[in-house]
């Protein structure tokens, strides 16, 4: 079975290798994709847009309507993955560890018995145990306001330099699981619930949803956003770069909480309660 | 000169691909797929695609490492086959 699989492999490998050939060679002006599309966009982005960084330009305005629709598919991925790793009825764990912060006991309770009140006194553990750090818990807190601003600035300077709502919204999402890593899977849960990151999805991939409704409103195309020049009070060649922003912060956002929903069902095992 | 560490960087995703699918430990599975992801990134942004250079460093390499990681904290570390 596995020499077969190798010869399959190595059979269409090598069919794959030899159509590259045909491809016309890296940077060939001459080339399909050189005459026809690109010099559009290179000639025309900023005139029409005023945002300097193509790649932006394409992905949220041009094609804008493909974007939408692979935000939509991250939104079902996530929501698939949550009623798949889900464990709905709830499951009391067979025991629970605290620990006595001034005396640094553990206190082992078993089912049935009765669960201290979490307080400074007492703080809950896992069961599997990791290591408590205190440098690697004080050097995640210090970074992660860095790393938060440094994804809202990625977003937020997207039409200027590469980056944009799906770099940013997974950098914002490591930055919560940076926390949930290093911390424990409740401090995080506390801080950002399983509910509001379901709500955060969707409301993500309604805005930008809402956006190229809104453009349809005001007499415009779906998703052609120089129809919100009305609102923003700017002409209608700045209103679409204001209109990409308003896209990309609904694409982090519905990034960012896919991520976080990820992590908490496969850290947790589906039960949201210990985990890494 | 370019080419040279274009070809040296394209050997090392071809030996992180192999390594990973060959290694028995899961874990080390998922670090060098990290590897291998860090790799396509420094690649795509010497071809001049920044953009998609961003999104695998940041997915690849960055949080698609974490989630296997988590998955192999919740199963097994060692594979059966």
């Amino acid at each position: 079975m596995k020499a077969a699989g190798a010869i399959v492999v190595l059979l269409f490998g090598s069919l794959l290798i030899y159509c590259t050939l045909d491809f016309p060679s890296w940077g060939d002006p001459t080339s399909p994709a050189s005459t026809h599309v690109s010099p559009y966009y290179i000639e025309n982005t900023l005139k029409d847009t005023s945002v300097p960084n193509i790649v932006t330009a394409v992905l949220a305005d041009y094609r804008g309507y493909d974007t939408m629709f692979e935000t939509i598919v991250i939104f079902s991925a996530g929501i698939a993955c949550l009623f798949l790793l889900r464990r709905f009825k709830h499951v009391e764990p067979d025991t629970r560890l605290y620990r006595h912060v001034p005396t640094g006991i553990t206190f082992r309770i078993e089912k049935g018995g009765r669960y201290p009140r979490e307080s400074d006194l007492f703080e809950r553990i896992d069961l599997q145990w990791v290591p408590h750090d205190l440098i690697i818990k004080t050097t995640c807190r210090m970074i992660i306001p860095f790393i938060q601003i440094f994804a809202l600035y990625v977003i937020a300077h997207g039409h200027h330099s590469p980056g944009g709502g799906f770099q940013g919204g997974v950098i914002l999402g490591a930055s919560v699981i940076l926390f949930a890593v290093s911390h424990n899977l409740r401090s995080s849960t506390n801080r950002i619930s399983e509910r509001n990151t379901v709500l955060l999805c969707t409301l993500g991939v309604f805005l930008y949803v809402a956006t190229g409704g809104l453009s349809l409103l005001l007499g415009s195309n779906f998703l052609d956003y120089s129809a919100l020049s009305q609102i923003f009070g700017v002409d209608p060649v700045t209103a679409r770069s204001h209109g990409i922003l308003l896209v990309e912060i609904g694409v982090g956002m519905a990034v960012m909480a896919v991520m976080i929903s990820l992590y908490y069902n496969l850290a947790s095992a589906g039960k949201q309660d210990e985990g890494l | 000169m370019l080419w040279l560490i274009q070809l040296i960087i394209l050997i090392i995703v071809v030996i992180t691909a192999l390594a990973a699918i060959t290694v028995r430990d899961l874990l080390g599975a998922a670090i060098l797929f990290g590897a291998y992801s860090f790799m396509m990134c420094l690649l795509w942004a010497i071809m001049g695609a920044v953009d998609v250079a961003f999104t695998e460093a940041s997915v690849g390499a960055g949080i698609s490492t974490v989630l296997f990681v988590s998955a192999v904290f919740r199963t097994s570390r060692r594979t059966k086959d």
